[in-house]
């Protein structure tokens, strides 16, 4: 029997970020195999705050490691206390956040741990956990188990519906941060530039209106509009971004974000494969592009063959009537 | 200063939707795609390749670039493109890509690391195959160094570098002291994303993404060093820890329908698919 420990991501203000919740269910669909219970570790300088916001989940305990050095995410300061933690689970668990992407392979070389990284799903196998991952740009799955006694796992957040609090009081224990290694005394955090936006995030958003390479320096002119009316949040290919139209962080794709919103615009994007990649798990696909031959159609659920300058105004305005009409 | 690049061949990325998964699940097939280093990895050689040079000048190696790879003697084809491109010099480890998994190529590194003593090893964020996204942080925690994931941006200073990163909402920016371990993310390839104390400030290199080698480079890259060593003697008897037990492809998404105008779009959505 083992227990999983799932680690907690926060916002830059401290807030527990709800790629967590999808952690959360990674681990509890895991829970099966080892038998055990799951714990949450919450690092920060803020910790037991932010615990207190994670209680109610069914978790065994919240552990909770306070210290004003985790202020601003750092992995080398991190790893040491998760991998300390972790030592006592079978299973060590985070979101494929940008966050949990850059720690966890590092927890799992402390740990000396095998690693299932960005997994879409988990099966049991008897008492082993089954970890099915992406690859090939989506274009297949593998299933992977781990041969070692600690495992370490991310999970695709737009995969694993979030976990809704279940009820219960989980306590909190404070945990002591373990001293990092040389390599800490090596990196310096200098900034985090966080782009300011009041739109959903695009990991969780319901809408996601993307643009490409055709919005040319009109991306957001074209796209906000569209964008408010639906409550959306902007996405982009990577042509776009490369090319400064949007900040990066709004790529969407292989290499980008992953998203699988309800419904999801493609505008004058091509239908490369690494963007089909990021958003093919979407449930309602619409593409506008003025060449009917553009890829994007084969994957399409509603296509219109339109210059977009043209048809997002036209389709902003039709949004609205219907909206009106809905009351 | 000396920089490790290590580089995978995937099966062309463009063409990851012609993949193959036999009725057994037993394996995917990439049959009739051609071998290409992984796009990110090229980036990550670019980037040694620039922080390595004066942009004005970049005929002239300030530092050594040794380029590394795992894999079968064809594997080889790949070393020398990247010597053609700029390199110095070449390590192949040889293997085949069915014995290695995450765990096997870091350790593998770190044992490279060791002996090779760069000041910074770069590497692609991820691999465009496998999707792993953990190599380069691994090697970083078993030589307890300092790493950057994820770089967009990179500015060379006294004993180590400013890195800007993409991540989940906007830009982090570390620095780190050498020696230490660089993932790099698609825009490091942007015109002035690199930056060596050499070249000057405001310097844009005059082309996308990454430089070609010219016919006479590659004729002299068959005579630069290419070492080859055997994966035993690097990393023991250690064996596989990630077994895929099976593959399979993703589901079909059910053919859509072209709409001849707004109206109709909006109607649909709220009509069929419910979406608005
Ligand atoms: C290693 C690697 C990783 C990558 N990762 C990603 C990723 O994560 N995400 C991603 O998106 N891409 C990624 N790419 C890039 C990808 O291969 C494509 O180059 C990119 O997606 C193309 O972006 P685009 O569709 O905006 O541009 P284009 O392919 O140039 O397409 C523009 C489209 O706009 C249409 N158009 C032009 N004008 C109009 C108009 N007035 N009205 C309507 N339509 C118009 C055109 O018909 C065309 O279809 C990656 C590439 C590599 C090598």
């Amino acid at each position: 029997m083992a227990d999983i420990l799932v680690v907690a991501e926060l916002t830059a203000d401290g807030k527990v970020r709800k790629t967590t919740h999808s952690a959360i269910t990674l681990a509890k669909l895991a829970q099966p195999a080892l038998g055990g219970s799951f714990s949450i570790l919450v690092l920060g300088a803020s910790a037991k705050a932010a615990a207190a916001e994670l209680t109610g989940f069914g978790a065994a305990k919240i552990l909770a490691c306070e210290d004003p050095s985790l202020a601003n995410y750092v992995a080398e300061h991190y790893a040491p206390t998760v991998a300390a933690v972790g030592k006592g689970f079978g299973l060590v668990v985070a979101c494929a956040s940008s966050f949990g992407k850059d720690l966890m392979p590092r927890v799992a070389a402390k740990l000396d741990a095998a690693y299932a990284g960005d997994c879409s799903g988990v099966s049991v196998n008897g008492t082993q956990v089954v970890f099915k991952r992406p690859m090939f740009a989506g274009n297949a799955f593998g299933h992977v188990q781990l041969g070692t006694a600690i495992q370490v796992a991310t999970a695709r957040q737009s995969e694993f519906e979030p976990a809704a609090p279940s009820g219960g009081s989980s306590p909190i224990e404070a945990v002591a941060k373990v001293a990092p290694g040389a390599a800490a005394s090596r990196v310096e955090f200098v900034s985090l530039e966080a782009v300011k936006s009041a739109r959903p995030d695009l990991g969780e958003a319901g809408v996601v209106v993307a643009g490409g390479r055709a919005m040319k320096e009109k991306f957001f002119d074209v796209l906000n509009p569209l964008a408010d009316t639906l409550g959306a949040a902007i996405g982009a290919s990577r042509a776009a971004c490369d090319a400064g139209y949007a900040p990066g962080d709004l790529q969407v794709g292989q290499t980008g974000k992953i998203v699988a919103p309800g419904l999801y615009f493609a505008i004058g994007i091509s239908g490369a494969i690494q963007h089909i990649a990021g958003m093919k798990g979407s449930k309602t696909i619409v593409a506008i592009n003025k060449d009917a031959e553009a890829p994007i159609f084969q994957l399409a659920d509603y296509g219109l063959v339109a210059d977009l300058f043209q048809a997002v105004p036209a389709l902003v305005e039709d949004l609205k009537k219907h909206k009106a009409q809905k009351g | 200063m000396k920089i490790l690049v290590a580089l995978k061949r995937v099966a062309d990325p463009a063409n990851h939707n012609k993949v193959k998964i036999p009725a057994a699940g037993d394996k995917i097939d990439t049959a009739g795609l051609e071998w290409q280093i992984n796009p990110f990895d090229l980036y990550a050689l670019e980037t040694a390749l620039r922080l390595t040079e004066d942009g004005k000048a970049p005929k002239t190696r300030l530092g050594e670039v040794v380029a590394v790879t795992l894999g079968p003697a064809e594997t080889e084809t790949n070393l020398r493109s990247a010597l053609a491109t700029g390199a110095d010099r070449a390590i192949r480890v040889d293997t085949t890509d069915d014995a290695l998994d995450g765990r096997l190529v870091a350790a593998a590194l770190q044992k490279l690391v060791e002996e090779e003593k760069p000041d910074l090893v770069l590497m692609g964020k991820q691999v465009v195959d496998g999707e792993n996204n953990y190599v380069g942080q691994a090697l970083a925690e078993l030589l307890d160094w300092p790493m950057a994931t994820f770089a967009a941006t990179i500015k060379e200073e006294a004993g180590g570098l400013l890195v800007g990163r993409e991540v989940d909402g906007g830009v982090s920016t570390l620095r780190v002291k050498f020696p230490a371990v660089v993932t790099v993310d698609l825009r490091i390839v942007a015109p002035d994303s690199v930056r060596s104390s050499k070249t000057a400030e405001g310097f844009k290199y005059p082309y996308e993404e990454v430089r070609f080698a010219p016919l006479p480079a590659i004729m002299q890259a068959k005579k630069k060093p290419l070492a080859v060593k055997k994966l035993a003697d690097l990393v023991g008897g250690a064996t596989l820890s990630s077994k895929y037990v099976k593959f399979e492809a993703p589901p079909a998404r059910k053919a859509g329908v072209k709409v001849k105008d707004v109206q109709e779009l909006v109607q649909k959505l709220a009509t069929e698919a419910k979406a608005i």
